[in-house]
Protein backbone atom coordinates (compact mmCIF):
# COMPACT_ATOMS: atom_id res chain seq x y z
CA UNK A 1 0.00 0.00 0.00
CA UNK A 2 1.56 3.55 -1.21
CA UNK A 3 2.02 6.17 1.66
CA UNK A 4 -0.67 8.29 0.31
CA UNK A 5 -2.90 5.38 0.72
CA UNK A 6 -2.00 4.45 3.87
CA UNK A 7 -2.46 7.84 4.96
CA UNK A 8 -5.87 8.45 3.55
CA UNK A 9 -7.14 4.93 4.95
CA UNK A 10 -6.15 6.40 8.38
CA UNK A 11 -7.68 9.49 8.19
CA UNK A 12 -10.97 8.01 7.03
CA UNK A 13 -10.97 5.86 10.53
CA UNK A 14 -10.02 9.13 12.24
CA UNK A 15 -13.30 10.56 10.66
CA UNK A 16 -15.34 7.49 11.21
CA UNK A 17 -14.24 7.66 15.22
CA UNK A 18 -14.86 11.75 15.46
CA UNK A 19 -18.49 10.75 13.46
CA UNK A 20 -19.36 8.05 15.76
CA UNK A 21 -18.23 10.37 18.66
CA UNK A 22 -20.01 13.31 17.69
CA UNK A 23 -23.34 11.39 17.03
CA UNK A 24 -23.14 10.10 20.52
CA UNK A 25 -22.69 13.50 22.22
CA UNK A 26 -25.59 14.48 20.62
CA UNK A 27 -27.95 12.12 21.08
CA UNK A 28 -26.82 12.51 24.54
CA UNK A 29 -27.05 15.99 24.81
CA UNK A 30 -30.53 16.00 23.33
CA UNK A 31 -31.99 12.99 25.62
CA UNK A 32 -32.36 15.17 29.09
CA UNK A 33 -34.37 12.46 30.26
CA UNK A 34 -31.42 9.94 30.46
CA UNK A 35 -28.88 12.65 30.74
CA UNK A 36 -30.49 14.64 33.40
CA UNK A 37 -30.82 11.81 36.05
CA UNK A 38 -27.43 10.37 35.29
CA UNK A 39 -25.61 13.52 35.91
CA UNK A 40 -27.94 14.61 38.70
CA UNK A 41 -28.36 11.44 40.73
CA UNK A 42 -24.28 11.07 42.26
CA UNK A 43 -24.43 14.92 42.47
CA UNK A 44 -27.23 15.10 44.39
CA UNK A 45 -26.28 12.21 46.75
CA UNK A 46 -22.86 13.99 47.12
CA UNK A 47 -24.84 17.65 48.16
CA UNK A 48 -26.57 15.35 50.44
CA UNK A 49 -23.94 13.08 51.86
CA UNK A 50 -20.71 14.95 51.21
CA UNK A 51 -21.65 18.67 52.21
CA UNK A 52 -24.81 18.23 54.37
CA UNK A 53 -25.36 15.53 56.10
CA UNK A 54 -21.43 14.43 56.78
CA UNK A 55 -19.32 17.25 58.11
CA UNK A 56 -15.72 17.79 57.51
CA UNK A 57 -15.36 15.08 55.00
CA UNK A 58 -16.02 16.64 51.89
CA UNK A 59 -12.97 15.78 49.58
CA UNK A 60 -12.87 12.20 50.95
CA UNK A 61 -16.09 12.11 49.39
CA UNK A 62 -15.97 13.92 46.68
CA UNK A 63 -13.73 11.40 45.25
CA UNK A 64 -16.12 8.19 46.40
CA UNK A 65 -18.96 9.83 44.92
CA UNK A 66 -17.17 11.27 41.67
CA UNK A 67 -16.24 7.66 41.51
CA UNK A 68 -19.75 6.33 41.94
CA UNK A 69 -21.05 8.55 39.60
CA UNK A 70 -18.49 8.09 36.59
CA UNK A 71 -19.05 4.20 36.97
CA UNK A 72 -22.91 4.69 37.14
CA UNK A 73 -22.64 6.98 33.49
CA UNK A 74 -20.29 4.23 32.40
CA UNK A 75 -22.58 1.19 33.38
CA UNK A 76 -26.02 3.21 32.00
CA UNK A 77 -24.56 4.16 28.89
CA UNK A 78 -22.87 0.91 28.16
CA UNK A 79 -25.36 -1.63 29.87
CA UNK A 80 -28.94 0.04 29.06
CA UNK A 81 -27.87 1.74 25.96
CA UNK A 82 -26.15 -1.28 23.87
CA UNK A 83 -28.91 -3.48 25.53
CA UNK A 84 -31.51 -0.92 23.93
CA UNK A 85 -29.98 -0.17 20.40
CA UNK A 86 -29.51 -4.19 20.46
CA UNK A 87 -33.53 -4.85 20.85
CA UNK A 88 -34.25 -1.80 18.72
CA UNK A 89 -32.14 -2.88 15.84
CA UNK A 90 -29.32 0.42 15.05
CA UNK A 91 -26.61 -2.24 16.50
CA UNK A 92 -28.01 -4.99 13.77
CA UNK A 93 -28.04 -1.97 11.25
CA UNK A 94 -24.17 -0.70 11.91
CA UNK A 95 -23.10 -4.69 12.21
CA UNK A 96 -24.67 -4.86 8.66
CA UNK A 97 -22.47 -1.88 7.60
CA UNK A 98 -18.47 -1.46 7.44
CA UNK A 99 -18.49 0.50 10.63
CA UNK A 100 -15.30 -0.87 12.67
CA UNK A 101 -16.75 -1.76 15.98
CA UNK A 102 -14.04 -0.20 17.68
CA UNK A 103 -15.30 3.29 16.45
CA UNK A 104 -18.98 2.40 17.54
CA UNK A 105 -17.86 1.28 21.34
CA UNK A 106 -15.36 4.08 21.51
CA UNK A 107 -17.74 6.45 20.29
CA UNK A 108 -20.11 5.29 23.36
CA UNK A 109 -16.85 5.25 25.48
CA UNK A 110 -16.56 9.09 24.47
CA UNK A 111 -20.04 9.61 25.45
CA UNK A 112 -19.59 8.15 29.02
CA UNK A 113 -16.15 10.27 29.56
CA UNK A 114 -17.67 13.25 28.69
CA UNK A 115 -20.48 12.77 31.93
CA UNK A 116 -17.56 11.20 33.85
CA UNK A 117 -16.16 14.43 33.12
CA UNK A 118 -19.17 16.17 33.47
CA UNK A 119 -19.71 14.86 36.94
CA UNK A 120 -16.25 15.53 38.33
CA UNK A 121 -16.35 19.08 37.62
CA UNK A 122 -19.74 20.08 39.04
CA UNK A 123 -19.14 18.17 41.85
CA UNK A 124 -15.43 19.81 41.88
CA UNK A 125 -17.12 23.44 42.19
CA UNK A 126 -19.85 22.63 44.75
CA UNK A 127 -17.03 20.61 47.04
CA UNK A 128 -14.85 23.84 46.96
CA UNK A 129 -17.89 26.14 47.23
CA UNK A 130 -19.65 24.83 49.97
CA UNK A 131 -17.30 22.17 51.10
CA UNK A 132 -14.39 24.53 51.27
CA UNK A 133 -11.95 21.88 49.96
CA UNK A 134 -8.88 23.34 48.61
CA UNK A 135 -6.27 21.91 46.26
CA UNK A 136 -3.43 22.39 44.03
CA UNK A 137 -4.48 22.66 40.12
CA UNK A 138 -2.88 19.24 39.64
CA UNK A 139 -4.48 17.51 41.96
CA UNK A 140 -8.02 18.76 40.53
CA UNK A 141 -6.63 18.08 36.92
CA UNK A 142 -5.58 14.58 38.15
CA UNK A 143 -9.34 13.69 39.72
CA UNK A 144 -10.64 14.64 36.47
CA UNK A 145 -8.13 12.37 34.52
CA UNK A 146 -8.75 9.07 36.98
CA UNK A 147 -12.29 9.77 36.77
CA UNK A 148 -12.37 9.67 33.37
CA UNK A 149 -9.88 7.09 32.79
CA UNK A 150 -11.73 4.98 35.50
CA UNK A 151 -14.76 4.90 33.61
CA UNK A 152 -13.32 2.58 30.82
CA UNK A 153 -13.30 -1.11 33.05
CA UNK A 154 -16.85 0.17 33.89
CA UNK A 155 -17.33 1.10 30.13
CA UNK A 156 -16.24 -2.66 29.58
CA UNK A 157 -18.56 -4.16 32.22
CA UNK A 158 -21.62 -1.90 30.54
CA UNK A 159 -20.61 -3.70 27.23
CA UNK A 160 -20.63 -7.36 28.59
CA UNK A 161 -24.04 -6.68 30.13
CA UNK A 162 -25.71 -4.72 27.71
CA UNK A 163 -25.15 -7.73 24.79
CA UNK A 164 -25.83 -10.19 27.78
CA UNK A 165 -29.52 -8.98 28.97
CA UNK A 166 -32.60 -8.42 27.72
CA UNK A 167 -33.19 -4.37 27.29
CA UNK A 168 -36.48 -4.35 29.83
CA UNK A 169 -34.18 -6.01 32.44
CA UNK A 170 -30.95 -4.27 32.15
CA UNK A 171 -32.37 -0.97 33.82
CA UNK A 172 -33.32 -2.88 37.03
CA UNK A 173 -29.99 -5.62 36.90
CA UNK A 174 -27.42 -2.56 36.30
CA UNK A 175 -28.74 -1.28 39.52
CA UNK A 176 -28.77 -4.47 41.31
CA UNK A 177 -24.90 -4.46 40.33
CA UNK A 178 -24.55 -0.57 40.42
CA UNK A 179 -26.25 0.31 43.84
CA UNK A 180 -25.07 -2.26 46.57
CA UNK A 181 -21.34 -2.21 44.62
CA UNK A 182 -21.34 1.31 45.22
CA UNK A 183 -22.37 0.87 48.81
CA UNK A 184 -20.10 -2.14 49.37
CA UNK A 185 -17.03 -0.22 47.97
CA UNK A 186 -17.33 2.54 50.67
CA UNK A 187 -18.44 5.11 48.30
CA UNK A 188 -21.35 6.68 49.74
CA UNK A 189 -19.75 6.28 53.54
CA UNK A 190 -15.77 6.31 54.31
CA UNK A 191 -15.03 2.35 54.48
CA UNK A 192 -13.41 3.04 58.04
CA UNK A 193 -17.13 3.70 59.10
CA UNK A 194 -18.75 0.16 57.85
CA UNK A 195 -18.96 -2.79 59.93
CA UNK A 196 -15.01 -5.11 59.65
CA UNK A 197 -16.52 -7.32 57.52
CA UNK A 198 -17.73 -5.32 55.07
CA UNK A 199 -14.30 -3.38 55.42
CA UNK A 200 -12.90 -6.81 53.91
CA UNK A 201 -15.50 -7.19 51.03
CA UNK A 202 -14.72 -3.73 50.04
CA UNK A 203 -10.96 -4.34 49.25
CA UNK A 204 -11.96 -7.00 47.00
CA UNK A 205 -14.37 -4.51 44.67
CA UNK A 206 -13.29 -2.71 41.96
CA UNK A 207 -14.62 0.52 42.99
CA UNK A 208 -13.08 0.94 46.08
CA UNK A 209 -10.04 0.80 44.63
CA UNK A 210 -10.89 3.50 41.52
CA UNK A 211 -12.01 5.85 44.76
CA UNK A 212 -8.49 4.99 46.56
CA UNK A 213 -6.60 6.46 43.36
CA UNK A 214 -8.90 9.47 43.64
CA UNK A 215 -7.51 9.34 47.00
CA UNK A 216 -4.22 9.31 46.08
CA UNK A 217 -4.00 11.78 43.50
CA UNK A 218 -5.70 14.34 45.15
CA UNK A 219 -3.60 13.61 48.45
CA UNK A 220 -6.37 12.28 50.27
CA UNK A 221 -4.57 9.45 51.10
CA UNK A 222 -0.76 9.09 51.26
CA UNK A 223 1.40 5.74 50.37
CA UNK A 224 1.74 4.36 47.31
CA UNK A 225 -1.60 3.77 44.77
CA UNK A 226 -0.12 0.53 43.24
CA UNK A 227 -1.93 -2.58 44.46
CA UNK A 228 -5.35 -0.51 43.36
CA UNK A 229 -3.24 0.41 40.20
CA UNK A 230 -2.64 -3.41 39.68
CA UNK A 231 -6.03 -4.80 40.84
CA UNK A 232 -7.92 -2.58 39.07
CA UNK A 233 -5.80 -3.27 35.49
CA UNK A 234 -6.43 -6.91 36.26
CA UNK A 235 -10.43 -5.91 36.70
CA UNK A 236 -9.96 -3.95 33.51
CA UNK A 237 -8.59 -7.31 31.54
CA UNK A 238 -11.46 -9.36 32.98
CA UNK A 239 -13.93 -6.90 32.17
CA UNK A 240 -12.84 -6.78 28.60
CA UNK A 241 -12.43 -10.38 27.92
CA UNK A 242 -16.33 -11.00 29.01
CA UNK A 243 -17.29 -7.98 27.02
CA UNK A 244 -15.12 -8.94 23.98
CA UNK A 245 -16.80 -12.74 24.99
CA UNK A 246 -20.41 -11.34 24.83
CA UNK A 247 -20.03 -9.18 21.64
CA UNK A 248 -18.41 -12.26 19.45
CA UNK A 249 -20.51 -14.93 20.82
CA UNK A 250 -21.85 -16.95 18.07
CA UNK A 251 -25.18 -15.94 17.65
CA UNK A 252 -27.76 -18.63 15.64
CA UNK A 253 -30.82 -16.39 15.89
CA UNK A 254 -32.09 -13.09 14.64
CA UNK A 255 -32.97 -11.63 18.22
CA UNK A 256 -30.02 -12.34 19.66
CA UNK B 1 -25.44 -16.62 -20.24
CA UNK B 2 -24.95 -14.44 -16.76
CA UNK B 3 -21.66 -12.75 -15.49
CA UNK B 4 -20.42 -13.59 -12.08
CA UNK B 5 -22.89 -13.59 -9.23
CA UNK B 6 -22.63 -10.92 -6.62
CA UNK B 7 -23.38 -12.93 -4.06
CA UNK B 8 -24.28 -16.94 -3.60
CA UNK B 9 -26.09 -19.16 -1.23
CA UNK B 10 -25.48 -23.28 -1.87
CA UNK B 11 -27.17 -25.84 -0.11
CA UNK B 12 -28.15 -23.44 2.64
CA UNK B 13 -30.05 -24.56 5.73
CA UNK B 14 -30.74 -23.05 9.04
CA UNK B 15 -32.64 -24.51 11.94
CA UNK B 16 -33.48 -22.42 14.86
CA UNK B 17 -34.22 -25.34 17.74
CA UNK B 18 -36.64 -27.63 16.09
CA UNK B 19 -37.53 -25.47 13.27
CA UNK B 20 -36.12 -25.36 10.24
CA UNK B 21 -36.31 -21.92 8.94
CA UNK B 22 -34.07 -22.41 5.70
CA UNK B 23 -33.54 -25.83 3.85
CA UNK B 24 -31.43 -26.69 1.43
CA UNK B 25 -31.39 -22.94 -0.47
CA UNK B 26 -29.64 -22.18 -3.60
CA UNK B 27 -29.42 -18.94 -5.01
CA UNK B 28 -27.75 -16.50 -7.19
CA UNK B 29 -28.02 -12.82 -7.39
CA UNK B 30 -26.84 -11.32 -10.29
CA UNK B 31 -24.92 -8.16 -11.20
CA UNK B 32 -27.68 -5.49 -12.48
CA UNK B 33 -30.83 -7.98 -11.86
CA UNK B 34 -33.21 -7.64 -9.31
CA UNK B 35 -34.19 -10.53 -7.68
CA UNK B 36 -37.52 -10.36 -5.43
CA UNK B 37 -38.29 -12.79 -2.34
CA UNK B 38 -41.22 -13.68 -1.87
CA UNK B 39 -43.48 -15.65 0.63
CA UNK B 40 -45.69 -15.45 3.44
CA UNK B 41 -44.71 -14.25 6.97
CA UNK B 42 -42.24 -16.95 8.92
CA UNK B 43 -41.16 -18.45 5.14
CA UNK B 44 -37.77 -17.51 5.74
CA UNK B 45 -37.07 -14.36 3.94
CA UNK B 46 -35.49 -12.14 6.62
CA UNK B 47 -33.38 -15.14 8.27
CA UNK B 48 -32.20 -15.28 4.80
CA UNK B 49 -31.10 -11.56 4.35
CA UNK B 50 -29.26 -12.39 7.82
CA UNK B 51 -28.33 -14.70 6.94
CA UNK B 52 -26.10 -13.20 3.59
CA UNK B 53 -25.19 -10.04 5.43
CA UNK B 54 -23.19 -12.41 8.14
CA UNK B 55 -25.59 -11.18 10.82
CA UNK B 56 -26.40 -15.09 11.62
CA UNK B 57 -24.00 -17.59 11.66
CA UNK B 58 -24.04 -20.13 8.50
CA UNK B 59 -25.19 -23.45 10.04
CA UNK B 60 -24.89 -25.39 6.63
CA UNK B 61 -23.69 -24.54 3.45
CA UNK B 62 -22.41 -21.42 2.20
CA UNK B 63 -22.67 -17.86 1.17
CA UNK B 64 -20.29 -16.20 -0.45
CA UNK B 65 -20.66 -12.14 -1.10
CA UNK B 66 -18.44 -10.39 -3.67
CA UNK B 67 -16.11 -13.37 -3.76
CA UNK B 68 -15.92 -13.18 0.85
CA UNK B 69 -17.50 -14.95 3.11
CA UNK B 70 -21.18 -13.08 4.44
CA UNK B 71 -19.96 -10.94 6.89
CA UNK B 72 -16.01 -9.90 5.82
CA UNK B 73 -15.55 -6.12 6.11
CA UNK B 74 -15.00 -6.53 2.70
CA UNK B 75 -18.23 -8.08 1.69
CA UNK B 76 -19.91 -4.93 3.67
CA UNK B 77 -17.98 -2.03 1.95
CA UNK B 78 -19.97 -3.22 -0.98
CA UNK B 79 -23.46 -3.85 0.39
CA UNK B 80 -26.39 -1.75 0.98
CA UNK B 81 -29.01 -2.55 3.39
CA UNK B 82 -32.23 -1.64 4.55
CA UNK B 83 -33.76 -3.45 7.16
CA UNK B 84 -37.30 -3.65 8.69
CA UNK B 85 -36.09 -2.36 12.30
CA UNK B 86 -33.31 -0.42 12.21
CA UNK B 87 -33.51 1.21 15.91
CA UNK B 88 -32.02 4.62 13.91
CA UNK B 89 -31.34 6.84 16.80
CA UNK B 90 -34.58 9.63 16.68
CA UNK B 91 -32.26 12.19 17.91
CA UNK B 92 -30.27 12.70 15.40
CA UNK B 93 -30.90 14.90 12.25
CA UNK B 94 -31.30 13.30 8.98
CA UNK B 95 -28.10 15.26 7.96
CA UNK B 96 -26.19 13.78 10.67
CA UNK B 97 -27.40 10.54 9.98
CA UNK B 98 -26.22 10.45 6.41
CA UNK B 99 -22.84 11.99 7.20
CA UNK B 100 -22.03 9.29 9.60
CA UNK B 101 -22.99 6.41 7.49
CA UNK B 102 -21.04 8.15 4.52
CA UNK B 103 -17.94 8.22 6.21
CA UNK B 104 -18.30 4.43 6.84
CA UNK B 105 -17.91 3.20 3.01
CA UNK B 106 -14.80 3.72 0.61
CA UNK B 107 -16.35 4.55 -2.36
CA UNK B 108 -19.22 6.71 -0.91
CA UNK B 109 -21.86 8.97 -2.54
CA UNK B 110 -21.61 12.45 -2.28
CA UNK B 111 -24.01 13.63 0.30
CA UNK B 112 -25.45 16.13 -1.75
CA UNK B 113 -26.18 13.71 -4.63
CA UNK B 114 -27.83 11.24 -1.83
CA UNK B 115 -30.10 13.49 -0.74
CA UNK B 116 -31.42 14.66 -4.14
CA UNK B 117 -31.68 11.00 -5.65
CA UNK B 118 -34.04 9.71 -2.08
CA UNK B 119 -35.61 13.58 -2.42
CA UNK B 120 -34.64 14.26 1.34
CA UNK B 121 -33.00 17.71 0.80
CA UNK B 122 -36.07 19.33 2.66
CA UNK B 123 -35.87 17.23 5.56
CA UNK B 124 -32.36 16.95 5.91
CA UNK B 125 -32.27 19.23 9.39
CA UNK B 126 -35.50 17.41 10.86
CA UNK B 127 -34.72 14.81 13.65
CA UNK B 128 -35.45 11.19 12.47
CA UNK B 129 -38.09 11.03 15.35
CA UNK B 130 -39.68 13.82 14.24
CA UNK B 131 -40.17 12.68 10.15
CA UNK B 132 -43.59 10.63 9.61
CA UNK B 133 -43.27 6.64 8.79
CA UNK B 134 -42.63 6.99 5.08
CA UNK B 135 -39.93 9.69 5.52
CA UNK B 136 -38.11 7.75 7.98
CA UNK B 137 -38.35 4.88 5.52
CA UNK B 138 -36.54 7.20 2.72
CA UNK B 139 -33.98 7.97 5.03
CA UNK B 140 -33.25 4.11 5.84
CA UNK B 141 -33.15 3.74 2.08
CA UNK B 142 -31.03 6.11 1.49
CA UNK B 143 -28.61 5.17 4.23
CA UNK B 144 -28.50 1.66 1.98
CA UNK B 145 -27.45 3.63 -1.16
CA UNK B 146 -24.84 5.59 1.14
CA UNK B 147 -21.80 3.12 0.03
CA UNK B 148 -22.90 3.12 -4.01
CA UNK B 149 -23.28 -0.84 -3.54
CA UNK B 150 -22.57 -3.33 -5.41
CA UNK B 151 -25.28 -5.35 -3.87
CA UNK B 152 -28.14 -3.87 -2.59
CA UNK B 153 -30.65 -5.64 -0.07
CA UNK B 154 -33.79 -4.23 0.94
CA UNK B 155 -36.44 -5.96 3.21
CA UNK B 156 -39.82 -4.12 2.43
CA UNK B 157 -38.30 -0.92 1.56
CA UNK B 158 -41.95 1.01 0.62
CA UNK B 159 -44.04 0.02 3.02
CA UNK B 160 -45.92 3.06 4.26
CA UNK B 161 -45.01 5.09 1.61
CA UNK B 162 -47.38 7.17 -0.36
CA UNK B 163 -47.90 5.94 -4.29
CA UNK B 164 -45.53 9.22 -5.51
CA UNK B 165 -42.50 7.82 -3.35
CA UNK B 166 -42.81 4.81 -4.05
CA UNK B 167 -42.51 5.41 -7.77
CA UNK B 168 -39.86 7.21 -6.92
CA UNK B 169 -37.77 4.49 -5.32
CA UNK B 170 -38.50 1.98 -7.55
CA UNK B 171 -37.11 4.72 -10.50
CA UNK B 172 -34.10 4.86 -8.31
CA UNK B 173 -34.11 1.13 -8.13
CA UNK B 174 -34.22 0.71 -11.89
CA UNK B 175 -31.45 3.28 -12.59
CA UNK B 176 -29.53 1.34 -9.91
CA UNK B 177 -30.15 -1.82 -11.89
CA UNK B 178 -29.10 -0.13 -15.11
CA UNK B 179 -25.78 0.54 -13.61
CA UNK B 180 -25.16 -3.11 -12.14
CA UNK B 181 -26.10 -3.49 -9.26
CA UNK B 182 -27.30 -6.56 -7.55
CA UNK B 183 -30.81 -5.91 -5.74
CA UNK B 184 -32.41 -8.17 -3.28
CA UNK B 185 -35.94 -6.60 -2.81
CA UNK B 186 -38.00 -8.41 -0.05
CA UNK B 187 -41.60 -7.54 -0.58
CA UNK B 188 -44.91 -8.02 0.27
CA UNK B 189 -46.65 -5.98 -2.36
CA UNK B 190 -47.31 -8.18 -5.20
CA UNK B 191 -47.69 -4.99 -7.67
CA UNK B 192 -43.76 -4.22 -6.87
CA UNK B 193 -42.79 -7.29 -7.38
CA UNK B 194 -44.29 -7.38 -11.22
CA UNK B 195 -43.13 -3.92 -11.32
CA UNK B 196 -39.37 -4.41 -10.87
CA UNK B 197 -38.64 -8.13 -10.54
CA UNK B 198 -36.33 -9.81 -13.09
CA UNK B 199 -36.57 -13.00 -11.29
CA UNK B 200 -39.02 -13.98 -8.15
CA UNK B 201 -37.96 -16.63 -6.00
CA UNK B 202 -41.21 -17.97 -3.62
CA UNK B 203 -40.03 -18.88 -0.21
CA UNK B 204 -42.44 -21.30 1.94
CA UNK B 205 -41.50 -23.24 5.27
CA UNK B 206 -37.91 -22.42 4.40
CA UNK B 207 -37.84 -23.73 1.22
CA UNK B 208 -37.49 -22.60 -2.03
CA UNK B 209 -41.02 -23.37 -3.80
CA UNK B 210 -40.38 -21.59 -7.11
CA UNK B 211 -37.08 -19.65 -8.64
CA UNK B 212 -37.74 -18.56 -12.24
CA UNK B 213 -37.72 -15.23 -14.18
CA UNK B 214 -40.80 -13.03 -13.62
CA UNK B 215 -42.31 -13.83 -16.71
CA UNK B 216 -41.45 -17.58 -16.72
CA UNK B 217 -43.05 -17.89 -13.02
CA UNK B 218 -46.80 -16.27 -14.97
CA UNK B 219 -46.81 -18.24 -17.66
CA UNK B 220 -46.33 -21.47 -14.60
CA UNK B 221 -48.80 -20.15 -12.50
CA UNK B 222 -52.97 -20.56 -12.33
CA UNK B 223 -54.92 -18.47 -14.24
CA UNK B 224 -58.28 -18.94 -13.08
CA UNK B 225 -59.98 -19.38 -9.86
CA UNK B 226 -63.07 -21.71 -9.37
CA UNK B 227 -65.46 -21.58 -6.42
CA UNK B 228 -68.42 -24.01 -6.09
CA UNK B 229 -70.53 -25.59 -3.43
CA UNK B 230 -70.07 -29.62 -3.73
CA UNK B 231 -69.82 -32.50 -2.21
CA UNK B 232 -67.69 -34.20 -4.49
CA UNK B 233 -64.11 -35.80 -3.41
CA UNK B 234 -61.42 -34.08 -4.33
CA UNK B 235 -59.26 -36.76 -5.70
CA UNK B 236 -61.70 -37.41 -8.80
CA UNK B 237 -60.38 -33.80 -10.05
CA UNK B 238 -57.02 -33.56 -8.65
CA UNK B 239 -55.31 -35.57 -10.92
CA UNK B 240 -55.16 -33.43 -13.79
CA UNK B 241 -51.93 -31.35 -14.18
CA UNK B 242 -54.69 -28.80 -15.20
CA UNK B 243 -55.44 -28.19 -11.39
CA UNK B 244 -52.65 -26.28 -9.44
CA UNK B 245 -54.44 -26.30 -5.79
CA UNK B 246 -57.69 -27.50 -3.62
CA UNK B 247 -58.85 -26.60 -0.76
CA UNK B 248 -62.21 -27.42 0.51
CA UNK B 249 -63.71 -25.45 3.67
CA UNK B 250 -66.83 -26.79 4.27
CA UNK B 251 -68.73 -27.96 1.25
CA UNK B 252 -67.10 -24.83 -0.52
CA UNK B 253 -64.61 -25.93 -2.68
CA UNK B 254 -61.79 -23.40 -4.26
CA UNK B 255 -59.65 -24.93 -7.01
CA UNK B 256 -56.80 -23.00 -9.08
CA UNK B 257 -56.62 -24.10 -12.52
CA UNK B 258 -55.16 -23.16 -15.55
CA UNK B 259 -58.10 -23.70 -17.84
CA UNK B 260 -61.49 -23.74 -16.04
CA UNK B 261 -63.34 -25.11 -18.55
CA UNK B 262 -62.33 -28.82 -18.32
CA UNK B 263 -62.63 -28.82 -14.55
CA UNK B 264 -66.08 -27.49 -14.13
CA UNK B 265 -67.42 -29.80 -16.34
CA UNK B 266 -65.71 -32.86 -14.54
CA UNK B 267 -67.41 -31.43 -10.96
CA UNK B 268 -70.80 -30.93 -13.01
CA UNK B 269 -70.66 -34.55 -14.27
CA UNK B 270 -69.90 -35.73 -11.22
CA UNK B 271 -72.18 -33.73 -9.05
CA UNK B 272 -75.31 -32.23 -10.79
CA UNK B 273 -76.56 -30.68 -7.53
CA UNK B 274 -73.06 -28.18 -7.09
CA UNK B 275 -74.00 -25.00 -6.32
CA UNK B 276 -73.09 -21.35 -6.58
CA UNK B 277 -70.24 -21.93 -9.00
CA UNK B 278 -68.22 -18.98 -9.91
CA UNK B 279 -65.10 -19.05 -12.56
CA UNK B 280 -62.72 -15.45 -12.36
CA UNK B 281 -59.18 -14.53 -13.35
CA UNK B 282 -56.68 -14.83 -10.83
CA UNK B 283 -53.81 -12.07 -10.15
CA UNK B 284 -50.38 -12.69 -9.46
CA UNK B 285 -51.55 -12.36 -5.70
CA UNK B 286 -54.04 -14.54 -5.96
CA UNK B 287 -52.15 -17.03 -7.64
CA UNK B 288 -49.16 -16.66 -5.20
CA UNK B 289 -51.67 -17.11 -2.11
CA UNK B 290 -52.70 -20.51 -3.90
CA UNK B 291 -48.89 -21.73 -3.87
CA UNK B 292 -47.94 -21.16 -0.76
CA UNK B 293 -51.58 -21.76 0.67
CA UNK B 294 -50.63 -23.20 4.15
CA UNK B 295 -53.72 -25.62 4.60
CA UNK B 296 -52.35 -28.86 4.19
CA UNK B 297 -55.60 -30.14 2.38
CA UNK B 298 -54.39 -27.91 -0.49
CA UNK B 299 -51.43 -30.14 -0.79
CA UNK B 300 -52.67 -33.23 -0.10
CA UNK B 301 -55.49 -33.11 -2.18
CA UNK B 302 -52.79 -32.47 -5.17
CA UNK B 303 -50.70 -35.47 -3.98
CA UNK B 304 -53.31 -37.84 -2.81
Amino acid sequence: MSKSATIEQIRSHWLVLARFIECQWLNLLRTPAYTLPTLMFPIMFYSFFGLLMIRGQAQYLLCTFATFGCIGAALFAFGVGIATERAQGWLTLLQATPAPIAAVLVGKGFGAALFAAIITLIMSVLAAVFGDVRMATGQWAGLLLVMVLGSLPFSALGIGLGMSLAPNAAPAVLNLIYLPLGFLSGLWIPVSQLPGWLQDVAVWLPPYHLAELALHVTGTRSGSALISLAILTGYTLLFVLFAAWAWRRPKTSMNQ
Amino acid sequence: MHSKAVATCRNLSHRYQNHAALDDINLDLQPGEITVLLGPNGAGKTTLIHLLLGLVQVQQGTITVLGQAAGRREARQHTGVMLQISGVQDNLTVFELLQLFVSLYPRAMELDRLLAETDLQSLHNRRFGQLSGGQQQRVLFAIALCGNPQLLILDEPTTGMDPAVRRQIWSSLEQRRKRGTAILLCTHDMHEAEQLADRIVLLNHGRVITHDTAEQIRRRLPSQLIKVRSSIQLTSIAASDNVQSISRTDDLLTIYCHFAEPVVRAILNADPDASELEVTGTDLETAFLALTKANPSTVEAKHE
